[in-house]
């Protein structure tokens, strides 16, 4: 026991419960129960010790203990390699595929979620040693809203406007409203699809979001959220029940189509408001100069 | 160049309208055609596509 045996502890603790906090299973059942979490526990632990040991480090005059931070920088970016390899191998055996964007946001967020750890951990530590434990607490408290606040993206619902649209043929050409889905041959499959298919329209909120939501990966985080969460009716051998998501070239608008076992549309408009924007398929057309110059 | 699409088989009423390329069935009547792409898909793997009522392909995506 020393000085810094407390400061330490303290900083290990508050950051290993803040891992197991933002350690949220929800629909998408990701990580996997127990095992999965137990690495990311673990992981989150020594993200939580490196940052708590790196004050009295510092204080002690031991400035070369900062490299440790670069160690954990590069572990971490193997975090996140490690979460895209599994995700990548396992996305080729679902019904619905999440797509690589999802993928690649799942990874970036397991990745960030560490080093949010680190800094919790370090500024806890920091105001235990030069403060006390009252105000240990308070700094607690704000990196928790902090981090909370960090963590929640955007979901779809905020950026676009969800209607329910009625699936139709026109020959063989499958539309939802008017927007062209594909083409199905056979004349059984077309009753299956009336049968089981729904159909939305998402209405852009903004000429922002147009190029978001155009985006193929987020349009398959959606139709992989949608499936998760209702079902969906498709099995191997049956590749023409795929749910799809097309364009309205003219306005920007996307026709969803799926094939939900659970034919509910409020849940199905729910899911589909709550399904995360992803980061990677952001785009802000608006912030460009060009645009900027239009509007002054 | 990696080839992702690919037409698998037709499957025709009018013998006339194909010519080879892709193993070609020809049936009688629209029913017997039906019948022959759902069989086709199922095994394929593919999606069956109406070009006109006389011509499905299967198509693997």
């Amino acid at each position: 026991m020393n000085e810094y045996t407390y400061p330490i502890l303290i900083g290990v603790l508050v950051g290993t419960l803040f891992r197991i906090f933002m350690l949220k299973t929800d629909y998408r059942q990701y990580p996997t129960y127990l095992h999965g979490k137990i690495i990311h526990i673990a992981l989150g632990f020594i993200a939580a010790s490196l940052g708590a040991v790196a004050v009295p480090a510092i204080m002690e005059k031991e400035f070369t203990a900062v490299t440790f931070l670069t160690i954990a920088a590069s572990q971490f970016r193997e975090v996140r390699n490690m979460e895209r390899n599994t995700l990548s191998e396992m996305d080729s055996f679902e019904l619905v595929p999440r797509g690589k964007t999802y993928i690649e946001g799942i990874a970036i967020a397991f990745e960030s979620r560490n080093y949010l750890v680190i800094f919790t951990s370090l500024l806890t530590t920091l105001a235990y040693l030069v403060f006390g434990i009252y105000v240990t607490v308070i700094v607690a408290v704000i990196c928790f809203f902090l981090c909370q606040r960090l963590m929640s993206g955007s979901t779809i619902g905020q950026i676009v406007d969800i209607e329910h649209a009625d699936v139709s043929f026109d020959g063989a050409g499958m539309y939802v409203d008017n927007i062209y889905i594909m083409n199905i041959g056979l004349p059984e499959r077309q009753k299956e699809i009336l049968k089981y298919g729904m159909g939305f329209i998402l209405k852009p909120k903004s000429f922002d979001v147009r190029s978001t939501i155009a985006n193929l990966g987020q349009r398959q985080a959606i139709l992989h959220d949608v499936s998760v969460s209702l079902g969906v009716f498709r099995d191997s051998g049956t590749p023409a029940l795929v749910p799809l998501i097309k364009r309205d070239l003219d306005d920007g608008r996307i026709g969803v189509f799926i094939l939900p076992q659970d034919k509910d549309v409020e849940k199905a408009m729910k899911v589909i408001s709550a399904v995360p924007v992803l980061e990677n398929a952001i785009r802000m057309p608006s912030e460009s100069k060009a645009h900027k110059k239009e509007g002054s | 160049m990696e080839l992702n699409k690919a037409i698998l088989a037709t499957i025709t009423t009018n013998s006339t309208k194909v010519m080879p390329g892709s193993p070609i069935f020809v049936c009688e009547t629209k029913d017997e055609m039906d019948k022959v792409a759902a069989n086709l898909e199922a095994i394929l793997d593919g999606i069956s596509h109406a070009l006109s009522d006389e011509i499905y392909i299967i198509v693997r995506h």
